[in-house]
């Protein structure tokens, strides 16, 4: 199976492996694509301080599935971020990053963001819970969660809203299949489905507060809505086994909760997780906000949520995605 | 790497003073397997990973025969018409003036140039929800087959090009003076002439068509059973951990696309062999 990976990835891997030598040291960091403007803020306010001074790096960015892949398969990552859990857990697999890696008071998580609907100019279509989004006539957007790992935090969204408001299990799997009879396109990214939906394409996207931020800060005309019952997005970081092994790679890693780098997240529209800091930050903390791990609800953590949900055969999302196509 | 030993080790006398050539296959056969057989063959190893039971399990999904399906059947009218207008557009290049030719030629061969998903985007922009022109084609089989048509635009034109140059006008003028028509002409003569240089690029055309990832992963839809094409799903398959499925499903495409340009392959040295006895 590894030379297959090896064969996939040759180009990315190729791409990550251009690292120079110099007094500092040298960071490998391999991450998601969306933050790559708040990590390229950060290393430069990094690289400023003392523990900084001199350090290297080397940045990767690409789709959180394929950036893991690529570390598995021998990419060079001291530092890994990537858009959530299971991707980190697939290098702890490898053992390449230690179980113990979200030890920290943290839990590893170094930003948040929320599920969010983005609407059309003045909400024509007056979305405003999830029940909306099931009315006839309207079409979401959403990206295909097979494709999209970060996809797979809209659909937990959905089906965690309706346990929340007193649905069964049963109830809010029937949900989803209403919900995916709505959506017309399923883009293979959380931006090729933001390019598309502002394109024209769609009533409603699903997608994280952070892209809908970053839409409007690109003059998209669009509006955004926090559903009063949502999931908490949580991304996380990792030090690899390589990255433990390096003090600038550890001090690098420490300073991600430093109110500088927290601040540089929130500026890209991430809910920074230390509290001093989200403090300055007006995000709406919307009153049903729950986790991937909130156990009442059905959420059981990533990854017995991956398996039951998203495996690619017997997961429910595998046979929704039969029902509505054939 | 057999068949490259056994081209090495071929008795001296059969090569008389030919050391050159020998060199020269040996580099291409160790090109070759670096570049394109090794991969080819670990792919394959990779797909049966699992046994063969799971080969042909993955490979046989219900989503993944219905991608196959859209995919050869959209690739297949994607060289169909490549065929006809491909062959149109040398025809006019090589045989019509007019101002601004040489800009036109030159602008044939950039679909290949442009990276397929800059290709995919405007594509979207132009005849997507919102498009200037009011079409929107975006999200069905129409619009993938609109994209497959632009990355496969230069196949056939470039193939059927040079022959069209090199082609004799004698025979269209004698034929002229017998009392042919153009009609007549066209199906007798030329079409006969270029029929094999067409086929190649036909196959191509297909065989680009089977495998275009970039160009019509936002266009298409992806929705599985609708929109999905083999390569989409792949993709797929393989960001949600499943690479054998992934790598069988390769597999049954690369079968069938040989399978499709062996065929065209024979069927061409066929023809020539037939217009020449």
């Amino acid at each position: 199976m590894r030379v297959i990976w090896i064969a996939f990835l040759g180009v990315a891997v190729l791409a990550g492996s251009a690292a120079g030598a110099s007094k500092g040291g040298s960071i490998d960091l391999v991450a998601y694509s969306t933050p790559k403007d708040a990590y390229g803020k950060i290393i430069s306010s990094f690289q400023k301080t003392q523990a900084g001074n001199g350090v290297d790096f080397s940045q990767s960015y690409g789709a959180s599935g394929d950036q893991a892949r690529a570390v598995a398969a021998g990419q060079d990552a001291d530092l890994v971020a990537l858009s959530l859990d299971p991707d980190v857990s697939l290098l702890v697999g490898k053992g390449l990053v230690p179980k113990k890696w979200n030890s920290n008071s943290h839990r590893g998580i170094v930003s948040d963001s929320v599920v969010v609907f983005v609407v059309r100019d003045g909400n024509p279509k007056k979305i405003r819970g999830w029940g909306d989004l099931v009315r006839s006539g309207v079409q979401v957007i959403t990206p295909n969660p097979f494709t999209s790992g970060g996809a797979r935090w809209n659909v937990m969204a959905a089906y965690g809203a309706q346990r929340r408001a007193g649905k069964t299990d049963k109830q809010a799997i029937a949900y989803l299949y209403r919900l995916f009879k709505h959506v017309p396109v399923q883009p293979d990214s959380a931006r090729a489905a933001l390019q598309i939906f502002a394109q024209g394409k769609g009533d409603v996207l699903l997608t994280y507060e952070n892209e809908a931020i970053y839409a409007e800060k690109k003059g998209v005309h669009t509006e955004y809505r926090t559903p009063k019952a949502t999931l908490l997005i949580e991304t996380p970081v990792a030090l690899t086994k390589s990255g433990l092994s390096k003090p600038a790679a550890k001090a690098f890693y420490k300073y991600l909760w430093s109110s500088t780098a927290q601040k540089a997240f929130a500026d890209q529209g991430y809910r920074p997780v230390v509290k001093s800091v989200s403090k300055g930050y007006h995000f709406f903390r919307p009153p049903g906000l729950f986790t991937i791990g909130s156990a009442k609800y059905g959420l059981t953590g990533w990854t017995k949520v991956n398996k039951r949900f998203f495996h690619p055969e017997k997961g429910i999302m595998a046979k929704i995605e039969r029902s509505v196509g054939q | 790497m057999a068949s490259n030993a056994a081209v090495l080790e071929r008795p001296a006398g059969v090569v008389s003073g030919r050391a050159g050539g020998t060199v020269a296959k040996g580099m291409a056969m160790g090109y070759l397997s670096v570049v394109v057989l090794l991969p080819l063959a670990a792919l394959i190893w990779g797909s049966r990973a699992d046994g063969l039971d799971s080969f042909w399990h993955q490979a046989t999904r219900p989503e993944a025969l219905a991608a196959l399906k859209l995919t050869l059947g959209v690739a297949a009218v994607c060289a169909l018409v490549n065929a006809v207008t491909g062959t149109a557009i040398a025809w006019v290049l090589v045989r019509d003036r007019f101002p601004g030719k040489g800009t036109v030629d030159a602008v044939i061969d950039l679909p290949f140039a442009l990276p397929t998903i800059v290709a995919g985007l405007t594509l979207l922009a132009l005849y997507g929800p919102g498009g200037p022109f009011g079409v929107d084609v975006a999200f069905t089989r129409l619009g993938l087959l609109l994209a497959l048509l632009f990355v496969t635009l230069p196949f056939v034109v470039r193939a059927v090009q040079p022959v069209l140059l090199e082609l004799d006008t004698e025979m269209e003028e004698a034929a002229s003076s017998l009392g042919a028509g153009s009609i007549a002409i066209f199906r007798r003569i030329v079409f006969p002439n270029l029929l094999p240089a067409i086929l190649s690029g036909v196959a191509l055309a297909f065989a680009r068509a089977v495998g275009e990832f970039g160009a019509v992963v936002l266009i298409s839809g992806n929705i599985p059973f609708k929109t999905e094409v083999s390569s989409v799903y792949i993709f797929g398959q393989l960001q949600s951990g499943n690479g054998t499925g992934a790598a069988a499903v390769s597999v049954v495409l690369l079968a069938i696309s040989l399978g499709v340009l062996l065929l065209i392959g024979a069927f061409r040295r066929w023809r020539t062999k037939h217009d020449y006895a």
